[in-house]
């Protein structure tokens, strides 16, 4: 049996966009959503349909904006990019985040140092 | 904010955006295909995996749907799509729900309108909790016991420091009647004299001109008129050009200064049932010698209390009293909050009436708890399905709620109507004696109440049938065949329940109509002390230069013109007439010591010869007046019982002399007590004078006739006219009508109650009915099998209406025991009858029982047909 995929945290996913939209640019939702896949070495389990609550949802909050356009080969699809908006609160989120993470690795590293009790 | 605004609008553009969805996630399947392809699958792999890594296409949609639009909201427009289907399906049950719904919440609206008009609003007054009602004699007595004379008003003024001001009106109403000449037919109009600072003290602006000047106010002064609101309507048309014109009352030419607004309504404060049509300056000069004829509204400085105000009276009174000789009273003043004077006293009345009207609305709810709960039973099929298709147990009770609701939406909304038509009814009615009534309309307030009671009876008979749903077992539902069995105990158990506080609500509501009505009758029955049946009166106008001398040859043509028409059976003049207006004389017997108050104050009523005969009243001792008792010859006086037994005990009065106002007169005659100021109160001590030997306020023309007045009436007043060409038009009121109208505010809530009890019995017969033809289906397999048996026909009809006299016994049962608590709280209502009035509690019983078996015997006939064979098979 292959290891479990990651289950994603409420809240996750949407950073996940916005960095991804981000790093990329202009991307449809399977672009999102392969991105997201391939940059966590195909370790998240997504069902690339929730991509699409998530982007309603960053939409809705002013964070990212959608046009449709033409893919390079030739298929109308919808193109999200990143607002001036969304990229601030990236900023935000991830220096939450990366604080959290920090913070979990340092308790998680804690080692028996005092003894037994 | 922004999110939430986006997502109303995507609630608004669900089909667009769900197209949009759709597109997107096509290509979105396109692209993994193609890429899939890409990888070397084939074209059947590649789409399998796309779709797999995709997860589920209509769970994605939904996810869409939750984040960007009002899921809430989503899920209540289902339900209330649902809920339309349903109800439309069913349109009868809904039409007796939204009815019964719109009756009980349209008379609670109506009541609340009544109640908060009266009971909660402020006064129309600026700063109303500031003003207080000032009462003589602490409140006791006529109209001259309560008044004060003009020096007493002005010395209080002076020294008082409890108020910011006190003003002052003259309130012996119909005294101050003017004629109303040179704008078409001679009229009659009411006209109040009031204090000059009368309007600006309670904060009434003018809506046209202005209020009157000191100059106006002073003896000598210019003749100024303001014209109340309506009357300004009715008589001049509404013409803004009237303002700075003359009028003509009582043939002087008075400056008409000012039009009030129309929220101004001195009649429904301060004088329930009769309307003002025009205000005076009170010329204090002119009333200076007039005793007691100013009535005391006085306004608080801020932050001082009534107790206050009433303790700086008691003490500031007796130290004016003894700096003036002169004044013949002591002036003990009862300071009453204003509010507290207009609508104290219907305090308890509007409170019985509210909840009489809460009890109706508490049977409506607990009726149509019966009818949700009959028909969740017959849904409960429709539940398990949809429980079986995934519906959660919260979504089904959602559902149930959901259709309380809109039933008491729809029920909310033709109450409102209901109760729209109601009040304005009430408004413009003007004949019922209550304060503010003519104000009262459905307001925000009464809105807002609407939007309570309508949510709160929503959940209370919603929750019966909801709290059924989520404790039942729904899948023993799906199995069981339901129908021709004896219905579930429980099941039966809270109908029935219900059915016997729907019974026992009805029983307290019917128990204090019977006794409010009975005592309405009994009011009814009293012995009035005059026969008002075919008796009629008119205010007549003559020109006496204010002599006796004149007065009475004027007085006696008049009445030889009038008993001389066809179908007159007696006339007569007096300046008042009882349960109208009145006043207070003194009267004392000549050489008895009384006390030091006592001057033995004694309604006044001066009247010509034959009065006494056309009122039907009777003589018990002594002579009438006749035309001899003339200016110049000796002094008379006809007494009442009470005034002969309260001065002469025990001896006979005709012919001894008596002090009326400190002058000797000579008493003879005994009559009848008449009720002067009410029904409910013994009439007080009573005298009459004759025209010709005392001053007059006012001429009432009584005459007694068996034609009806309006026949009458047109030929009197060209007899009156042909006399008099000046002779104003004026009503020719029956005497009853003053009965009626002193009897109005009992009559109104006896009758509100008496029909809310009628409603409630109709709705409580519905209930009985209901749940008892509700078994009867619910039976028909076992009724059937019983009749196959060899049970009769009688048996099973036995069967059937023994049980809905059950329901009602154990209805009555509680019900008799809460109304006997009842009538204790509502006994200061009654009049003449105990609260545990025997008849009023039978009737009750009776009309119950009676409900009880015909709400029984119309399913019992069902029962009794029913076809053995056909119930048998059917199912």
């Amino acid at each position: 049996m292959a290891e479990k995929k990651l289950d994603l945290l409420q809240g996750t996913l949407d950073l996940m966009v916005l960095q991804t939209l981000a790093a990329m640019g202009s991307l449809h939702g399977y672009g999102i959503a392969r991105r997201i896949e391939q940059a966590s070495g195909e370790a998240v389990l997504l069902n690339q349909g929730t991509i699409y609550a998530s982007l309603v949802r960053l939409q809705q909050r002013g964070w990212i904006s959608a046009e449709w356009g033409t893919s390079d080969n030739n298929r109308k699809a919808k193109f999200y990019s990143i607002t001036q908006r969304g990229r601030k609160q990236l900023a935000e989120d991830a220096a939450y985040w990366e604080r959290l993470s920090g913070v979990m690795g340092r308790v998680l590293a804690m080692q028996n140092e005092g003894g037994d009790r | 904010m922004r999110e939430a605004l986006a997502r109303l609008r995507s609630f608004f553009r669900k089909a667009p955006l769900d197209r949009d969805l759709e597109a997107e996630m096509a290509a979105h399947l396109a692209f993994a295909v193609e890429e899939n392809l890409r990888r070397g699958l084939t074209q059947e792999e590649a789409r399998r995996q796309a779709l797999v890594r995709f997860g589920g296409v209509a769970q994605s949609q939904e996810e869409h749907r939750d984040a960007r639009g009002l899921p809430a909201l989503d899920v209540l427009m289902q339900d209330l799509r649902y809920t339309y289907r349903t109800l439309r399906r069913d349109r009868s049950f809904a039409a007796v729900a939204v009815l019964i719904l719109a009756l009980g919440i349209g008379a609670n609206i109506a009541v609340f309108s009544v109640v908060n008009t009266i009971l909660l609003r402020p006064l129309p007054f600026r700063d109303p909790q500031q003003l207080v009602w000032m009462s003589s004699n602490r409140g006791v007595g006529g109209l001259s016991a309560v008044t004060y004379t003009v020096s007493v008003y002005e010395e209080f003024l002076r020294h008082n420091r409890s108020f910011q001001d006190v003003t002052s009106y003259d309130p012996f109403l119909g005294d101050s009647d003017y004629k109303l000449t040179g704008r078409g037919e001679p009229q009659q109009i009411a006209a109040v004299p009031v204090a000059g600072d009368f309007f600006g003290m309670l904060g009434i602006k003018p809506f046209l001109g202005r209020l009157f000047t000191p100059e106006e106010c002073r003896k000598g002064g210019r003749a100024a008129v303001l014209l109340g609101y309506f009357f300004w309507q009715r008589q001049f048309g509404a013409d803004p050009a009237i303002v700075g014109q003359a009028i003509l009352l009582n043939d002087q030419p008075v400056t008409v200064v000012g039009v009030l607004p129309a929220s101004f309504d001195f009649g429904s404060v301060l004088a329930p049932g009769l309307k003002i049509d025009v205000y005076v300056p009170a010329v204090m000069d002119m009333l200076r010698n007039a005793g007691n004829t100013l009535a005391l509204i006085g306004r608080m400085k801020p932050g001082v209390t009534v107790a206050q105000a009433q303790a700086e009276v008691d003490i500031l009174m007796p130290q004016l009293r003894a700096a003036h000789k002169d004044w013949y009273d002591d002036y003990a003043t009862a300071m009453t909050e204003l509010k507290v004077h207009v609508s104290g006293k219907l305090h308890r009345s509007l409170v019985v009436l509210w909840c009489a009207v809460g009890l109706i609305l508490l049977i409506v709810c607990v009726n149509l708890s019966n009818l949700l709960l009959a028909r969740t039973a017959a849904r409960s099929k429709e539940f398990a399905m949809r429980s079986a298709l995934g519906a959660g147990r919260g979504r089904i009770v959602r559902q149930l709620l959901t259709e309380s609701l809109v039933l008491a939406a729809g029920g909310g909304v033709l109450g409102l109507g209901i109760a729209f038509g109601a009040t304005s009814y009430l408004a413009h009615q003007g004949s019922t004696a209550l304060p503010l009534l003519s104000t009262v309309r459905v307001d925000g307030a009464a809105l807002g109440w609407t939007v309570a009671i309508a949510l709160a009876a929503a959940v209370l008979f919603g929750l019966a049938p909801s709290l059924r749903i989520s404790g039942g077992n729904l899948q023993g539902v799906l199995k069981d065949s339901g129908h021709g069995m004896s219905a579930g105990l429980t099941h039966n158990r809270m109908l029935a329940t219900l059915v016997v506080w729907e019974v026992a609500l009805a029983c307290v509501l019917l128990v204090g109509a019977g006794l409010l009505l009975r005592s309405f009758l009994r009011l009814l029955d009293v012995d009035l002390g005059f026969q008002p049946g075919q008796a009629a009166a008119i205010k007549i106008d003559y020109n006496d230069e204010g002599k006796a001398e004149k007065r009475g040859p004027i007085l006696r043509e008049i009445l030889r013109r009038v008993s001389a028409m066809p179908g007159v059976q007696a006339a007569g003049v007096a300046d008042m007439l009882p349960l109208d207006r009145n006043r207070n004389w003194g009267l004392q017997a000549k050489g008895r010591v009384y006390r030091k108050e006592d001057f033995g104050a004694a309604f006044v009523y001066i009247v010509t010869p034959g009065y006494f005969g056309a009122m039907g009243m009777q003589m018990r001792a002594g002579r009438d007046f006749n035309w001899q008792d003339a200016p110049k010859s000796e002094r008379v006086v006809v007494i009442n019982q009470a005034a002969a037994s309260y001065h002469w005990p025990g001896q006979d009065p005709v012919g001894r002399t008596a002090l009326v106002n400190g002058k000797d007169t000579r008493v003879i005659g005994v009559i009848s007590d008449v009720r002067e100021s009410s029904l409910e109160e013994r009439s007080g001590l009573e005298m009459y004078l004759p025209e010709t030997q005392a001053d007059p306020e006012g001429a009432e023309l009584v005459v007694r006739s068996q034609l009806p007045p309006d026949t009458l009436g047109a030929s009197l007043m060209r007899t009156l006219r042909a006399y008099n060409p000046e002779q104003p038009a004026a009503e020719f009121r029956p005497i009853q009508s003053l009965v009626d109208h002193a009897v109005s505010p009992r009559r109104f809530f006896a009758m509100l109650v008496a029909i809310f009890a009628g409603l409630g019995l109709l709705l409580a017969s519905l209930g009985i009915y209901g749940v008892i033809s509700y078994a009867v289906t619910r039976q028909t397999q076992e009724i059937g099998i019983r009749m196959a048996l060899g049970a009769t026909t009688e048996r099973v009809q036995l069967d059937v209406v023994a049980r809905s006299m059950r329901l009602v016994l154990a209805g009555i049962a509680v019900g008799s025991v809460t109304s006997v608590a009842a009538g204790r709280w509502i006994v200061a209502l009654l009049f003449n009858t105990g609260p545990n009035d025997p008849a009023a509690f039978a009737g009750t019983v009776v009309l119950l029982g009676l409900v009880a078996l015909i709400a029984g015997y119309i399913p019992a006939r069902r029962a009794s047909r029913i076809d053995p064979m056909i119930a048998l098979r059917g199912n």
